[in-house]
């Protein structure tokens, strides 16, 4: 095997970029300690801090309003508020972060579920003279159900109560009594002062009784997931076919990795179809390699022609994957209008975009015991349930635990065409939600 | 707000520079922005260009008539070596689009033909100056006047035209802060215009590509990708460059804090001289508001240690139209703009 292959794909399951999300209640202090992260570990340019100092004055603040930096519209400086999911970008020396900053109020859910939907960590902020609130709950509860298991909350205002150690470990037990409800989830909890920067990128010197590190060093040593180890999976998105005489018999079939790795000389089995054929190239243009793992993308030459094409997904002979025309899956309702029992949308999963029905609400997840409540007849707006959808045609179903990035699906609306939901499945046997 | 004008004030100090000259700061050592960790370079950059690449095909998946902006500028060639990733030995399944203002650098409209030609695809040019000419736009007049917001109503004609339903374009979210709100497959209504406070959730990476006749979709490639890792990208792929992204002698004039280069209409201002100085281009766009910064970066790694120790973001420093208030770019991008 080609030695520089090798390293390369070795390096990128060892230094991943870290995601994380970030969420809280109104005014808890989400939006100055984004500001903060970025200022400390110098991501601010001078013309944006300018700009927010500038725009700081014209308000009449009496400081300048770290937040202001990350409201990227007009409407969420006007309001003070922060009203959609924004991406952030920074990085320190030991590590590159892409943040999801997500609001928290109207569309919460929809926020929540998009900024854990591709989260390692879920960072939530809590008002250390509030503790927690219905709202924290919700969050760590969304995140956790959408699959971010590491979850750090940040107890933050620390300032307001004089850095008090009995304050904080108030809020601190609260949190690790509720956080027993979440199943197989890792919990940190960092006292902070976002406005100052205390236990931020330094730690603070202004509470001695707290020895644990400070959050960016909590992120800096964080997991991110690596997907090359689990069973391979390839949704095709595209077959590359030139028209022209030099490559009249080149066909590959394109796609990401979602998990997994491929080598030359394997067997692999197309899905639903079933068959199957080796695998004699991956080419990465303008390189050919001997082995590609995930995150890449790549595109796959086969042995024989088998009537693969966009939607298919790929696998290891072996090891086949659930089939399935009805399904239970959890759902994240994002739209103002109702789903009723019966009503059809398309369902986007992987590559593939097919109609599906809303056959059953088994029950609308209860946020604060994490039972299910039975008996709904619609799922409304911020609504989490499970539901079972079935399709027309059989689609590979694999449980969105062991495999989130084919395990997971939206749902868009046939008229409307907006997104109404997010969804992912659930594993066969699997009863909680 | 004592604390953080003493951090800014700070870091003035130190590197004791003059922002009026829009001067970049070399001598900063800050660890914080370098590369210092090779595998992690290595790591991110493949999975933005694998991420990027699935971009790429998930719109030609899924729209019948797509295309992608090329300017000939940095990202765009970016977007050019990814397209040739995804889609090799195969042409590319969609046009390429430049939208000319008429005052573009003649060094990039040269560096343009000639990339288009190697790669033997097709080229579109819509032409501010062909829809002055025929009477569908009038040019701003006096001696701020820019062909910025001309720009929109002649991309939006080239998609009418042509009955685009998917426009790629370059464009980041660390580029700006209403862009850092953008969507990766952005829709936009048969009036081109953005809706930030309306737009399709985005999980995973499961885009919503549905659209109507006359609607179409702005997607966006480079998303997640910074300036940074754009040139880190563009050292690794060995990706030429037009040559005002390189220091070079220029004649320019100072306004506003920036160094213009005069085109034909230039009207200088009072107090305002042509003067000859080393200079490079941090983006490349619309000469009359475009500015250069001053620089003495010759090669990539030149470039790349600048920009990793420049204070002064690259919208910020060479772009006068983000300037005009603080929501300039969110009300250029609500009709239609890029
Ligand atoms: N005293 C103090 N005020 C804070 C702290 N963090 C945030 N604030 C203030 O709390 C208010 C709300 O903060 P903001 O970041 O806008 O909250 P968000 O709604 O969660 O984004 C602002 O006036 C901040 O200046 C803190 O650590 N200490």
């Amino acid at each position: 095997m080609n030695t520089e292959v090798a390293s390369r794909a070795h390096a990128a399951s060892e230094s991943r970029p870290l995601r994380f999300s970030v969420s809280g209640s109104v005014d808890d202090g989400k939006s100055t300690l984004v500001g903060r992260l970025l200022l400390d570990t110098k991501q601010i340019a001078e013309d944006q801090l300018a700009h927010v100092e500038e725009a700081s004055r014209r308000r009449g603040f009496s400081r300048t309003e770290l937040g202001l930096l990350t409201d990227g519209l007009r409407a969420e400086r006007e309001q003070g508020i922060t009203i959609d999911v924004a991406y952030r970008y920074f990085r320190t020396a030991k590590r590159r972060f892409i943040v999801a900053d997500t609001p928290g109020h109207v569309q919460y859910t929809r926020n929540m579920v998009t900024g854990a939907s591709t989260a390692d960590v879920a960072l939530l902020i809590v008002d250390v003279r509030h503790g927690v609130s219905e709202q924290t709950r919700r969050h760590a509860l969304a995140s956790r159900l959408f699959g971010v298991k590491n979850l750090v909350f940040g107890v933050n205002k620390m300032d307001l109560v004089d850095f008090s150690e009995a304050e904080f470990r108030r809020v601190e037990s609260e949190l690790l009594a509720f956080a027993d409800k979440l199943p197989r989830s890792s919990i940190t909890i960092v006292p902070v002062a976002a406005l100052l920067g205390d236990n931020i990128v330094e730690r603070s010197t202004a509470m001695p009784w707290y020895t644990g590190p400070a959050l960016l060093e909590i992120l800096e040593a964080a997991h991110a997931g690596g997907d090359r180890d689990k069973p391979f999976r390839f949704p095709v998105q595209w077959v590359v076919r030139p028209s022209s005489d030099e490559h009249h018999d080149y066909r590959a079939y394109a796609g990401q990795i979602a998990q997994g790795t491929v080598r030359v000389g394997d067997r692999l089995v197309a899905w639903p179809s079933g068959k199957s054929s080796i695998v004699t190239g991956i080419d990465r243009h303008p390189e050919t390699l001997q082995e590609a793992s995930a995150p890449l993308s790549v595109a796959i030459r086969l042995a024989d022609n088998i009537d693969i094409s966009r939607s298919d997904v790929l696998t290891h002979e072996g090891a086949p994957p659930r089939l399935a025309r009805s399904f239970s899956a959890t759902v994240a309702w994002f739209d103002a209008r109702e789903a009723k029992v019966g009503q059809r949308y398309w369902l986007k999963i992987n590559t593939r975009t097919v109609r599906v029905r809303l056959d059953a609400i088994e029950g609308i997840v209860d946020l604060t015991t994490l039972g299910l409540r039975a008996g709904a007849a619609a799922l409304a707006l911020n609504d989490l349930a499970v539901v079972r959808l079935s399709t027309s045609i059989p689609i590979v179903c694999d449980a969105y635990d062991d495999a989130p990035i084919t395990g997971s699906f939206i749902l868009v609306d046939e008229v409307s065409h907006d997104t109404v939901a997010a969804g992912i499945l659930k594993s066969e046997s699997g009863d909680e939600p | 707000m004592s604390e953080i004008t003493e951090a800014r004030k700070n870091s003035c100090d130190q590197n004791d520079r003059t922002s009026e000259e829009n001067v970049e700061s070399y001598g900063d050592s800050d660890r914080t922005r370098n590369f210092s960790d090779l595998a992690q370079e290595v790591a991110s950059l493949d999975e933005l260009e694998a991420e990027a690449i699935f971009i790429l095909r998930e719109v030609v998946a899924e729209r019948e008539k797509p295309m992608l902006l090329f300017s000939g500028g940095k990202d765009s060639l970016v977007l050019l070596r990814l397209a040739e990733k995804a889609f090799r030995p195969a042409r590319f399944p969609f046009p390429l689009v430049h939208v000319d203002t008429g005052h573009n650098f003649p060094e990039v409209m040269a560096f343009r033909d000639e990339r288009v030609a190697e790669l033997g695809e097709r080229l579109i040019v819509s032409s501010v100056e062909d829809m002055i000419a025929d009477g569908r736009l009038r040019d701003e007049v006096g001696p701020r006047a820019s062909r910025n917001r001309l720009q929109t109503a002649a991309l939006l004609d080239v998609i009418e035209k042509n009955g685009f339903d998917a426009a790629i374009g370059g464009a980041r979210r660390d580029e700006e802060r209403a862009r850092a709100k953008e969507r990766v497959f952005s829709f936009r209504d048969s009036f081109g215009a953005w809706d930030p406070k309306n737009q399709r959730p985005e999980p995973w990476a499961l885009y919503n590509s549905f659209v109507r006749r006359g609607e179409h979709l702005r997607v966006f490639p480079l998303s997640n990708w910074t300036e940074l890792d754009v040139w880190a990208y563009i050292r690794r792929e060995n990706l030429r460059l037009p040559s005002i992204y390189f220091a070079h002698e220029r004649r320019v004039f100072q306004r506003d804090g920036m160094l213009y280069a005069p085109t034909a209409g230039t009207q200088l201002l009072p107090g305002e001289q042509l003067e000859t100085r080393s200079v490079r281009y941090r983006t490349v766009g619309d000469m009359t508001c475009t500015g250069a910064v001053a620089s003495v970066a010759f090669s990539i790694d030149d470039v790349i240690g600048e920009i990793a120790t420049s204070r002064i973001t690259e919208r910020g420093q060479t772009r006068a139209d983000d300037r005009a208030t603080e929501a300039a770019m969110e009300d250029r991008k609500r009709e239609g703009y890029f």
